[in-house]
């Protein structure tokens, strides 16, 4: 197990610089000297690219907990947050994309959409359940929030779910993509109903251990 | 003094003085080119043969009346942004996967209520037809459009030759079927071969065109090649390529996207910036080639085509006939 010294002063910069890659490479690809160079429709790629990336990001989020369990490896929880925040972020930046840069800001088209357009209106949902969990992500805020920062924080697996849903409602022909986002979902949801069952069977009780909070 | 009267789907007034000459851009692009490609060789690396390395040059005259002032798209935009499922589903699958594809030779076979038919080399559907340039806007139903200069015949001219008779209400058409060559077609995200079709008499509407090139060349792989369909004042998935069938039938024929999502496309997909797509808006697109800050322009009816082509719809109820 790594030292507190090396996950706070290697692995978390480490991984910062990882998560903000795509992002990089996108800025990189449309203001680089080259020009764009982003293909005939730069704006569909930048959405796309960060969508695909909010979504990973989540789902990598919600991979810690497991990873944590399956190999032992309690210092994962401290890589968390930062992923969180980071698929908050691309998520966001999608949202604003298509907002400014797809729709220009025309609001008598963006505001129906959001309403009649289902996978439109998922999306948004999505993102507004993601806002309260951006906020609550500090120190103080989870402090604040006891026991019930984590029951507020369980939202995540309602939002991986819209995500995906969203996804899979956008493609035109091929659903492969969103079909194996939403396989890694459900192992990873279904990992953690199955732990829970095991927890209410008197037999498992003693195996029973609390939870591991990310460290201040 | 020479006045440009507006033509069908006009909708930029760009003087022909305005337009970057291909070759000068492609003579800026090779020069990127070659420093890239020895850039790349110095590395070790091999550089992909593009497929659309093998175009070759047509001979062929500009019609007028049917091309829109406005500016072209740049041909790399053309032949790197493309919908042919056959070669994958993401816009840059075509061209990276459509190298090992052989347009030549090549034949069609003609089929159902007509008096010619047989399976006719590509040499002999062309035959004796002047080929001719014409600049259509294409209208993709995922609301983005490209100006394309293509080449190719009037689709009715060809028809004519195969002499339908009056049984021919609708005319389909099939895309090769060749999995060895088209690595999309191992996966059932549509029902292969691609099926299109038309009523006769927009399969006869002087706009119809069946395309054998772009930009003075014939059609890179990726784009068709070596025989399509461009129906302008339709989306843009009613134009199939690579044509193996040409049928006369009697009955409405089933056609590829329509056989996949029947509430979302419809056997006629005009254009019509009044009904939507289920899940988006068809009242405005984006022009391809505007850069990042470029806002969407409004959606013409019948993709700008109105004049030509609307009589063909009158009486008809174009939200329940999408």
């Amino acid at each position: 197990m790594p030292s507190t010294f090396v996950v706070r002063r290697v692995m978390k910069p480490a991984l910062f610089l990882l998560c903000l890659l795509p992002l990089a490479s996108l800025v990189w690809r449309a203001f680089g000297i080259a020009g764009t160079d982003l293909g005939a429709n730069p704006v569909e790629k930048i959405q796309d690219t960060l969508g695909q990336w909010g979504l990973r990001m989540l789902l990598i989020t919600l991979a810690i907990t497991p990873l944590r369990d399956w190999f032992s490896a309690a210092w994962l929880i401290q890589l968390r947050r930062m992923l969180g925040v980071y698929a908050f972020c691309y998520v966001l930046l999608h949202f604003l994309t298509w907002l400014i840069l797809d729709q220009d800001l025309y609001w008598a088209g963006i505001l129906p959409d959001i309403a009649r357009r289902p996978f439109i209106t998922i999306g948004f949902l999505a993102l507004l359940l993601l806002i309260p969990l951006a906020v609550t992500s500090t120190n103080g805020m989870m402090r604040r929030l006891g026991r019930r920062w984590k029951t507020l924080h369980r939202l995540i697996y309602l939002i991986v779910l819209l995500g995906i849903w969203h996804y899979y409602w956008q493609v035109k022909a091929d659903v492969r993509e969103p079909l194996f986002y939403l396989a890694i979902a459900l192992v990873l949801l279904g990992w953690r109903v199955w732990k829970v069952r095991r927890r209410f069977l008197p037999s498992h009780r003693s195996s029973d251990r609390p939870e591991l909070r990310e460290e201040a | 003094m020479l006045i440009r009267q507006p033509r069908p789907g006009d909708s930029a007034k760009i003087q022909p003085s305005e337009i970057t000459a291909e070759s000068v851009y492609l003579n800026r692009r090779r020069l990127l080119q070659a420093a890239l490609a020895a850039g790349v060789a110095g590395l070790g690396g091999a550089w992909s043969q593009p497929s659309s390395a093998n175009v070759v040059p047509l001979q062929y005259k500009r019609n007028e009346k049917y091309s829109l002032s406005d500016k072209p798209n740049k041909y790399e935009d053309i032949t790197n942004y493309n919908n042919f499922y056959e070669f994958g589903i993401e816009k840059s699958d075509p061209a990276a996967n459509s190298g090992g594809f052989k347009p030549s030779p090549w034949s069609v076979t003609v089929s159902g209520e007509c008096e010619n038919k047989g399976k006719f080399t590509l040499e002999d559907v062309l035959k004796g037809l002047p080929l001719e340039e014409r600049v259509y806007r294409l209208r993709c139903v995922e609301a983005w459009s490209m100006v394309i200069p293509w080449i190719g015949v009037p689709l009715a001219d060809v028809l004519k030759r195969y002499k339908p008779t009056s049984k021919a209400k609708f005319v389909a058409f099939k895309t090769v079927m060749r999995p060895a060559e088209m690595p999309g077609q191992h996966y059932d995200v549509l029902e292969w071969p691609y099926a299109e079709g038309l009523r006769i008499d927009e399969a006869m509407n002087p706009l119809a065109l069946l395309v054998v090139g772009l930009y003075g060349k014939s059609l890179p792989n990726q784009n068709g090649a070596p025989l399509r369909l461009i129906t302008p004042w339709k989306y843009g998935f009613k134009g199939l390529k690579s044509i193996v069938e040409i049928k006369f039938v009697e009955r409405q024929p089933p056609t590829a996207w329509n056989i996949s999502a029947p509430h979302e496309y419809g056997f006629y997909a005009n254009v019509n910036p009044n009904v939507d797509h289920p899940r988006w808006s068809q009242a405005r697109e984006r022009r391809i080639g505007g850069g990042l800050f470029e806002s969407r322009v409004p959606t013409l009816m019948f993709n700008g085509y109105e004049q030509e082509v609307a009589s063909l719809y009158q009486g008809m109820d174009l939200k329940k006939n999408f």
